[in-house]
């Protein structure tokens, strides 16, 4: 059974026509770790990429690819990157419904394109960052 | 979320994770999530609720240690 409704398909599509170029999302399973919810996780990934052809998929199991899992930093699962042109940094640990959902869909359109929706001021801000930022965001899915 | 990778594409310095924190119990644990959306930058600095722009990239700059401190 689909998760997405018909409903959805088309607000995502819509959503997708801002879509500028590739965007491959990574997806972490481990079958015996989360399998239910890894299940869940990949098969959202795979109905959400499956509305747009710029978007590919690649499922990975962070035991077997040990090596690109540690490159991305990720050890917990379900987990999704989001990559456009390169990795922008953008990690989403569980699945993200609800509200989560939204986040993820722009994300895809902002890796896509590599243009933040963030004012001028901002962005000066950011390029003269002197040390790294890791921002973690905790939600729930209602 | 939403600001939080928007910086990360606007810059190399920064990454965004989203956790679901009902799915990952120990780690919200850990970060003493008591209600959502919670946000911790660097392990040093966390609020709770949505931020306008300005007072996010606040808590975002007060983070990183400044050269002159």
């Amino acid at each position: 059974m689909p998760i997405l409704n018909a409903r959805d398909q088309e607000a995502v599509r819509k959503e997708f026509e801002r879509i500028q170029g590739p965007v491959k999302l990574v997806v972490f399973s481990q079958e015996l770790v989360a399998g239910d919810l890894c299940r869940q996780n990949e098969q959202l990934v795979r109905e959400v990429a499956e509305l747009d052809d710029r978007i590919t998929v690649e499922v990975l199991n962070p035991v077997i690819d040990r090596e690109r899992a540690e490159a991305y930093g990720v050890d917990q699962v379900p987990a999704i990157v989001v990559e456009g042109a390169r990795d922008y940094g953008i990690r989403f640990l569980g699945i993200p419904s609800g509200y989560e959902f939204s986040n993820l869909i722009d994300s895809i359109i902002v890796a896509s394109s590599g243009e933040a929706g963030l004012s001028d001021a901002t962005k000066t801000s950011l390029a003269e960052l002197t040390g790294d930022v890791h921002i973690k965001v905790f939600s729930t899915p209602t | 979320m939403r600001l939080a990778q928007h910086m990360a594409v606007a810059s190399e310095r920064v990454t965004a994770t989203a956790i679901e924190a009902t799915e990952f119990p120990d780690l919200s644990r850990s970060y003493r999530v008591m209600a959502v959306p919670k946000i911790v930058i660097n392990d040093r600095v966390e609020f709770e609720g949505a931020l306008p722009e300005p007072q996010f990239l606040e808590a975002v700059l007060r983070a990183v240690p400044s050269a002159a401190s």
